[in-house]
């Protein structure tokens, strides 16, 4: 435990210290950090998955407070708490059910050596069940939940089986823990593949001689148009720099090393290169309940530019981007200002911050983020698939629990 | 690991290198500005506590440092070590994971020498320090990143063994009008060599002339190709240092102040060959806060965000961060304020504060646990914690400390500093540029500025018992129900309190000096360009060369104040003979420069003494050279030097023709009567004007007449000699 506690410290004072950006690190990061957080943490006979949550939530909350404005923190902090929730139910559903068949193998002892998988699938069924019956379905649940909460019970609840007779408290409470560092386990799989998930979509979405406008730069966009590429598509891309801190040359040297035609453009250029575009696509910092998307200042601008010209705008989004909080909430932190000194250089301007001479002072506004309504979003690209605006809301509840959502 | 390839001694020096950077970072935080610029708020706290933007400053300094990766810091504590050692173990630092917090504490050191001298002492003890250190005082705000810093620092040590600092600067323009940087400083004259880096001369001195003269060696212009002088630099006081240094420090015992005596002694002494380098920031921020004006710049810098992530909204050391919400303004969640109230731009308020009805705060700073009554106005001004200011208060550019107490309708005018628990009285106007103290001012006031509160830290608590008592019996200096001693400002410094108040520059003042200014561009043109490249083949250079006309001058002056004192003092005429005589040894003069110079000497002072004509000149002249003739005559026995003194006599009657003109023939005589001039002398003279110009010939046809007389003197002389020799045959 106290190793835990000092790489939480270490991890808080990196993010206080903003050392850490980037939500796909630091969603990295937090998930593993709450991996150990849970591995590490005792669980008590009665509650375990009270334990459990409350653990997480004490270490969520640090790292949110460290830094509000990097949402990922939050959306893994909540997607931990939801395996921690959905284990729990399949669990305590599981155990129920498996009591029946407990009789009933009792009753027939020769079952019981080909049954493995018997219990196994029955968990799962429940567990669907149960989900299901606890909040309306979703086209996603139908098409996605049931595959994956088969396979994650059942991997569990085969190590459970050996011992199942006496289906103690003990063995109950281990399992709980099991069950739960898997589904965080996979959540940490599901971080790390987003990209190419995202990417194996790219196909679909990129023509032939078309030409596409960034801005800024991602690691999910730089996946998505390389992607494209290696399946021999060829078209161009236009890079609007992103200033003030110019990530878009950054994304323009990498596009250049893997073979495609980049053109880097400013920032203010957008609006006279929107004609030529045939679609624009952007990486995001965060994607809100209702479908805004958070990311790099002057994407609205460049939102605004392709709604004129009807212009696709699709967005890319890792899961872990996904935030179930709403941008009007004012508890929500959208925007930090960064230093001045990334727009211009001090002593070039120290004349003009002479406070002391009286004469008028210079101020310097750096925004980091930009929020672009959901009506400018034409299409969201996650993991899962492209997902219109207004279907966000509705992706995001299979990933969250309600209760999590205030932390 | 590449120590092993090489062989032999280098090995051995790499090996230790190596050794070096596999060494924790460390760094020396000197807890004591070693001034008294922060009095007398510095009286009763450790100005490294003192909150800036409502966190102390030590916390910027400590939460920057272990974020630039420093592992290991050794915090030097001198005044009120007590109050900084509790408050470091109360705070988070002490047991940071990253980086390990020491202190060191020692009474007797009033000055950073003494706190590096002490610092080596303990060193040899328990080598603490194990290699390249930084060092920086605890009242540094800055984001700058070190570690590459350091790297660069170590690979050029392991270059050169001399290198043994490396000095942050960062490029900050001054106001042309007050000479000053925007942290209050001095404005700073440094040459750096634009190649290497190398730091060749630092001069922080105020510089008299509004032209902005500098002196540099000539010798910094034979040794380097180029030389960059720049004068838009400021000193960030934030240095990576090789060990040496501390042994330099203790070496010299009488190196006091970093700058003043270290740089100093460094570039000046080439026996040991230590070289100082710089490094210029462009992206990041540095400040130190030296003074009142630099707490106003850098406070604002920090709400203006150039310090980033050390800002108000970010919780970087513990602080409780607050929401920054449109036009900068940073507040509390839990502040209460009045809807009429007016909170404007650039303004920061801090949690548990309450802000009453039509309240107006603009560009302040206000901590926690105000209470503000209604109409208050705020402008620029720095509230500390727990301050309670009653209804109709007027504050303008103050500083107010924890726990002080305003009474309704009170006024603070701009650059009043309230320290700790000063109680305002009502409706009293506190005037401009006071300090107010709950403790009396110091009676026995050191002039000298290296000298410290060092004693303070001791008896500060016995001492305030003792004076609140005082103060019962005195009438409060701050109305009938107020608390507090307005401390006199210093003779000296009462028109520079200005310079370094938190209040911006008055109006009047900044016209007064433009005023000054357009004067004296009227006779004064060189002015000094910014900043610019010196090659050293270039014609014209815009400093002062030490050359033999020079050391002429000075050889003068000296003796003038020789001769001044010697006539005012009556010393005995072989004392004073003494005394020039070592002059001239001292500035390798001949005899007839000191002649001509004690001559010069003896005029100035008859035309100094006050007189109304010429005959009362004359008068003095002549009781002086008749007092002082042996002096005179010791130098000038041969004809050359007579001929040297007629010579200066003369160019000092070309300088006031009006006054000692007239009476050139007249005092000439007068040198000649008193045998201190021969006639071969004058005679000589004549000769040699005899080719001159007709300008130079005026005084020639002056003493005409008296020539004249001296040659036909001469002649009958010859012919008297004549006339006995032909009586002697």
């Amino acid at each position: 435990m106290p190793d835990v506690q000092s790489t939480v410290v270490e991890f808080v004072n990196k993010l206080r210290k903003r050392k850490i950006e980037g939500s796909q690190a630091t969603a990295k990061y937090t998930v593993e950090l709450l991996r150990s957080v849970i591995s590490h943490q005792r669980v008590p006979h009665a509650n375990q998955a009270a334990a459990l949550i409350d653990a997480v939530k004490a270490v969520g909350e640090q790292l949110i407070a460290a830094n509000p404005v990097e949402l990922a923190v939050g959306n893994v902090v909540r997607r931990v708490l939801h395996i921690i929730r959905e284990e729990d139910l399949s669990l305590t559903t599981a155990a129920m059910g498996g009591l029946d068949l407990l009789d009933a193998s009792d009753d027939d002892d020769v079952d019981n050596c080909k049954g493995i998988g018997f219990p196994a699938m029955s968990a799962a069924v429940v567990a669907a069940a149960a989900r299901s019956t606890l909040r309306p379905p979703s086209l996603q649940t139908l098409l996605e939940g049931t595959p994956e909460s088969a396979t994650v019970p059942y991997t569990s609840s085969s190590g459970a089986d050996s011992e199942s007779k006496t289906a103690d408290k003990s063995s109950l409470t281990r399992k709980l823990k099991h069950d739960v560092i898997e589904g965080v386990n996979q959540l940490i799989q599901e971080i790390a593949g987003c990209h190419e998930q995202i990417a194996e979509q790219a196909i679909e979405h990129i023509h032939q001689n078309e030409v596409i406008l960034t801005l800024g730069s991602s690691r999910t966009v730089l996946e998505f148009l390389c992607a494209a590429k290696e399946k021999k598509r060829s078209f161009r891309v236009f890079v609007a720099e992103g200033a003030p801190r110019y990530q878009g040359h950054l994304l323009a040297k990498e596009l250049v090393a893997r073979g495609l035609q980049t053109t880097v453009i400013t920032d203010s250029a957008v609006f006279a290169m929107i004609s030529r575009v045939n679609m624009v696509i952007i990486g995001a910092h965060a994607v809100m309940a209702n479908g805004g998307v958070i990311g790099p200042v002057g994407v609205n601008m460049a939102a605004l530019a392709a709604q004129k010209h009807a212009v696709p705008f699709v967005v890319l989004a890792g899961s872990h981007k996904l935030c179930p909080l709403y941008p009007h909430n004012p508890e929500v932190l959208l925007n930090e200002l960064r230093s001045p000194s990334e727009l211009l250089d001090f002593g070039e301007f120290s004349d003009c911050l002479d406070f002391g001479a009286g004469s008028g002072s210079l101020q310097v506004v750096n925004p980091t983020f930009d929020y672009v309504p959901p009506n400018l979003v034409s299409l969201f690209i996650t993991d899962t698939g492209g997902h219109n605006p207004s279907y966000m809301y509705r992706l995001i509840a299979d990933y969250y629990s309600a209760d999590d959502l205030v932390m | 690991m590449g120590a092993q390839k090489k062989g032999g001694a280098a090995a051995r020096v790499s090996e230790d290198a190596e050794v070096q950077s596999r060494h924790r970072l460390q760094a020396i935080l000197l807890a004591d500005s070693f001034a008294t610029k922060f009095r007398p708020v510095t009286l009763e706290r450790p100005k490294v506590l003192l909150p800036i933007v409502n966190v102390p400053m030590i916390d910027y300094t400590l939460a920057w440092l272990e974020s630039a990766g420093i592992e290991e810091v050794f915090v030097f504590c001198c005044a009120h070590s007590m109050q900084v050692i509790e408050y470091l173990e109360k705070s988070e630092w002490y047991s940071h994971p990253n980086l390990l917090v020491r202190t060191i504490e020692s009474h007797k050191s009033i000055s950073a020498g003494d706190a590096l001298r002490y610092m080596y002492e303990q060193q040899t003890e328990t080598s603490q320090i194990q290699g390249d250190f930084v060092l920086v005082s605890g009242d540094t705000v800055s984001n700058m990143p070190l570690a590459d810093l350091i790297q660069e620092h170590r690979e050029r040590k392991k270059k050169d063994e001399k290198a043994i600092m490396t000095m942050v600067i960062k490029q900050s323009k001054s106001s042309p009008l007050t000479h000053q940087s925007r942290l209050g400083t001095d404005q700073l004259f440094i040459a750096v060599d634009p190649l290497t880096k190398q730091l060749l001369h630092y001069e922080e001195d105020k510089i008299d002339h509004p032209s902005g003269s500098v002196c540099l060696e000539k010798s910094l212009l034979d040794t380097n190709p180029s030389v960059l002088v720049c004068n838009d630099m400021q000193d960030c006081y934030i240095d990576i240092c090789s060990p040496e240094v501390l042994s330099l420090f203790e070496d010299n015992f009488d190196y006091q102040h970093l700058r003043r005596h270290f740089v100093k002694g460094v570039l000046v002494d080439d026996i040991m060959g230590y070289k100082i380098f710089t490094h210029e920031i462009h992206s990041s921020y540095a400040g130190r806060i030296d003074n009142f004006r630099s707490y106003d710049t850098v406070s604002k810098d920090i709400i203006q965000r150039w310090t980033y992530p050390y800002v108000p909204d970010i919780n970087f050391s513990g602080n409780r961060p607050l929401k920054l919400g449109r036009q900068g303004i940073y507040k509390a969640s839990d502040v209460v304020q009045s809807r009429s109230a007016d909170v404007g731009a650039s303004t920061v308020i801090g949690y548990g504060t309450k802000i009453g009805h039509g309240d107006k705060i603009m560009n302040s700073v206000i901590g926690n646990g105000c209470s503000i009554g209604s109409d208050v106005v705020i402008e620029g001004s720095y509230i500390w914690n727990n301050v309670t200011i009653e209804d109709g208060c007027e504050i303008r550019n103050a500083i107010v400390c924890d726990g002080v107490k305003i009474r309704a309708g009170a006024v603070l005018q701009p650059g009043v500093v309230l320290s700790f628990n000063v109680v305002v009285g009502r409706d009293f106007v506190v005037p401009a540029y006071s300090k107010v103290s709950l403790l009396q001012q110091p009676t026995t006031e050191d002039s000298d500025e290296e000298l410290e509160y060092a004693d303070s830290s001791s008896g500060t608590a016995d001492h305030l018992s003792g004076l609140n008592l005082q103060m019962e019996s005195k009438a409060s200096e701050l109305g009938p129900d107020g608390a507090g001693y307005i401390w006199e400002v210093c003779e000296g410094a009462h028109d520079e309190e200005w310079k370094h108040s938190v209040a911006p520059i008055p109006k009047d003042k900044l016209s007064e000096i433009t005023q000054a200014i357009d004067d004296d561009d009227t006779d004064d043109e060189s002015v000094v360009p910014t900043s610019g490249e010196l090659k050293s083949d270039a014609d014209s250079i815009n400093t002062d060369v030490n050359d033999p006309n020079d050391d002429y001058y000075y050889f003068e002056k000296e003796v003038e104040g020789t001769v001044l004192r010697a006539v005012e003092e009556n010393i005995k005429v072989d004392l004073v003979t003494m005394e020039i005589n070592g002059l001239r040894l001292s500035f390798n003069m001949e005899s007839a420069d000191c002649a001509g110079a004690t001559f010069f000497s003896m005029i100035k002072l008859a035309l100094d003494t006050p007189h109304n004509s010429g005959s009362e000149l004359y008068k003095n002249a002549a009781s002086i050279i008749t007092k002082w003739k042996d002096l005179l005559g010791f130098y000038a026995k041969k004809i050359d030097e007579q001929i040297e003194v007629i010579m200066k006599f003369e160019e000092m009657c070309q300088e006031s023709p009006k006054e000692l003109g007239p009476l050139f023939t007249q005092i000439l005589h007068l040198l000649y009567d008193k045998d201190v001039l021969q006639e071969d002398a004058i005679l000589r003279w004549e000769e040699e004007k005899a080719g001159a110009d007709e300008a130079d010939k005026v005084y020639l046809k002056q003493c005409d007449t008296f020539i004249q007389w001296l040659k036909e003197a001469s002649e009958e002389e010859d012919e008297d000699d004549e006339d006995e020799e032909e009586e002697d045959n």
